[in-house]
């Protein structure tokens, strides 16, 4: 057996699924033993593989060790609690099965599991920021430890979090798996946008472990595609996120020199852009066009589609991206979408015409803190050549960033001028 | 060919927050090295101990005592085992360098004495 035979992500991914199947069956209250099963079928592959080599099937061992360590919780549970809830009937095999050939020969439903694991995880009951680290944590396979070290959070804030997201649940006695037809449209937004703010935080953080957030990332592209794919989700609005997060995902590769740089859009060597993340990005913006709905996952993977298509920053079709900015504003009413509005005007009439766009949101919640707003601002006063202005704004912006490598960048330009 | 025993003491369970990538990363590393030692040219056998059980018998012939784990007292377990057919300590010694067991607990080697 060859450390190949461990394929990447392996038990991470076939974490995501166990606790999905062991959920399904015995239902969203037991999520929580559901989880501690999965967790102890891992420790045991843990202790036993280094000395016996990895199983023929290694996803049937962690399976079947894992729904024993299910079984044998729900028995002790039971004895302790002086009832039987009678839910040995929900397991799907109570024996383990003859060999691990007949679990592999299965066709696998654990993808419609995992996207009821999906639907449990971003219930109304969560704040967003509960959905993204429980959707993270049970259907991604990511350790507390990984999404504290992504987020930048502190590993018991995460773990407090995930606490108090798994009582909320309880109380408010949310069931596993695809919503009633008449919520499916809602509940399916609140995934969609799980999915989508998981990949911002792993694409726009610029500190935090990389490779974590790339996995983030990946996994939510992984995750966007799932829902796509499935037939209850089959939407155009969640191909719409797919190509949004594949084109955006593209330029990973050119967005940061090798010591930590920052390379702007404009600034980025093209040719590093990821050609076959794009070419899968345009086709599933293809089926997302597909319907009369325009959701905003359409009008932002437009916009990428803009950039991915242009082969220079110059040569990039600034009106098409002004029309999908107003509708996308129109739709949205973001500041931020506001902001990067103005930097598209600045392409088409001018930094002054920028610039007027800029003042026009000035006390627009929020902006006067947001360090991009302020280095926007810079830029085109710098185009406008007003270096005095310019370097007011830089230093706007410096007090305003958050992360080294963002005050690196800003305090270079202010340099330069 | 001699054969030699490496008893794998663990320094402790493995924290309850080790994550799934974590996991695998850790397994990886014990099967690169078992097949570094194949690669080698030495026969390598492993093989798992069971955790928490286990028996002490001492006292009188016919009437011992026994007692549950040898290791009530001792804080570190024994893990698990390899057998490796080599041709000195200093041969086995230099194999099991950079057995990845190092990071998490101790190494003993014994050889085993030949029955002939």
């Amino acid at each position: 057996m060859t450390p190949d035979a461990l394929v990447d992500h392996l038990f991470r991914r076939q974490a995501g699924q166990m606790v999905a199947t062991l959920t399904r069956h015995l239902g969203a209250r037991h999520l929580a033993l559901a989880e501690d099963a999965v967790q102890e079928a891992l420790v045991k592959a843990l202790q036993q593989w280094p000395f016996r080599g990895v199983p023929d099937h290694p996803e049937g061992w962690l399976f079947r060790t894992a729904r024993n360590a299910a079984l044998d919780r729900l028995r002790h549970e039971r004895v302790a609690a002086h009832k039987a809830p009678a839910l040995a009937h929900h397991l799907p095999r109570e024996a383990p099965p003859a060999s691990d050939a007949t679990l592999a020969g299965e066709p696998p439903p654990l993808d419609d599991d995992r996207l009821g694991l999906m639907f449990l995880a971003c219930h109304p009951a969560l704040s967003r920021e509960s959905r993204v680290a429980l959707t993270l944590k049970l259907v991604g396979g990511f350790s507390v430890r990984e999404i504290a070290r992504a987020y930048l959070a502190q590993d018991a804030a995460v773990a407090q979090r995930l606490v108090r997201a798994r009582h909320q649940l309880r109380a408010a006695e949310a069931s596993f798996g695809p919503p009633e037809a008449a919520d499916l449209a809602d509940r399916l937004d609140a995934v969609l946008e799980a999915i989508y703010l998981i990949f911002n935080e792993g694409y726009a953080a610029t500190e935090g472990d990389a490779l974590v957030r790339e996995d983030i990332a990946a996994e939510a592209i992984r995750q966007a595609r799932l829902v796509a794919a499935h037939p209850v989700t089959d939407v155009p609005r969640a191909w719409a996120l797919v190509a949004l997060l594949e084109l955006h995902a593209a330029r990973f590769p050119a967005r940061m020199g090798e010591d930590g740089t920052i390379f702007r859009l404009r600034d980025q060597d093209r040719s590093r852009w990821d050609r076959r993340l794009i070419a899968s990005g345009m086709r599933a913006l293809d089926r997302a066009a597909g319907g009369a709905d325009v959701s905003r996952y359409h009008l932002e993977a437009g916009l990428a589609a803009c950039h991915a298509a242009a082969p220079t920053w110059d040569a990039t079709d600034w009106r098409h991206m002004l029309d999908l900015y107003d509708d996308l504003l129109a739709l949205t009413g973001s500041p931020i979408v506001a902001l990067n509005r103005a930097v598209v005007v600045a392409q088409i009439e001018g930094p002054r015409a920028g610039l007027a766009a800029l003042d026009a949101i000035r006390d627009a919640p929020g902006l006067a803190r947001y360090h991009l707003f302020h280095a926007a601002k810079a830029e085109l006063w710098r185009e406008a050549g007003d270096p005095d202005r310019a370097s007011a704004a830089y230093r706007d912006a410096l007090e305003a960033a958050r992360s080294a490598p963002e005050r690196r960048f800003l305090a270079e330009r202010l340099e330069q001028l | 060919m001699p054969k030699y025993m490496l008893l794998l003491h663990d320094a402790g369970a493995a924290p309850d927050t080790i994550g799934p990538e974590e996991i695998q990363a850790i397994i990886k590393r014990y099967i690169a090295w078992r097949e570094r030692v194949e690669r080698s040219g030495y026969a390598i056998n492993g093989h798992k101990l069971r955790d928490g059980e286990g028996r002490t018998l001492r006292g009188t012939v016919g009437a011992p005592t026994v007692t549950d784990g040898p290791f009530a007292e001792a804080r570190e377990v024994i893990g698990g085992l390899f057998i490796i057919e080599a041709g000195s300590y200093d041969e086995v010694v230099a194999l099991s360098r950079d057995c990845p067991h190092l990071e998490f607990g101790t190494i003993e080697i014994r050889e085993v004495e030949p029955t002939s």
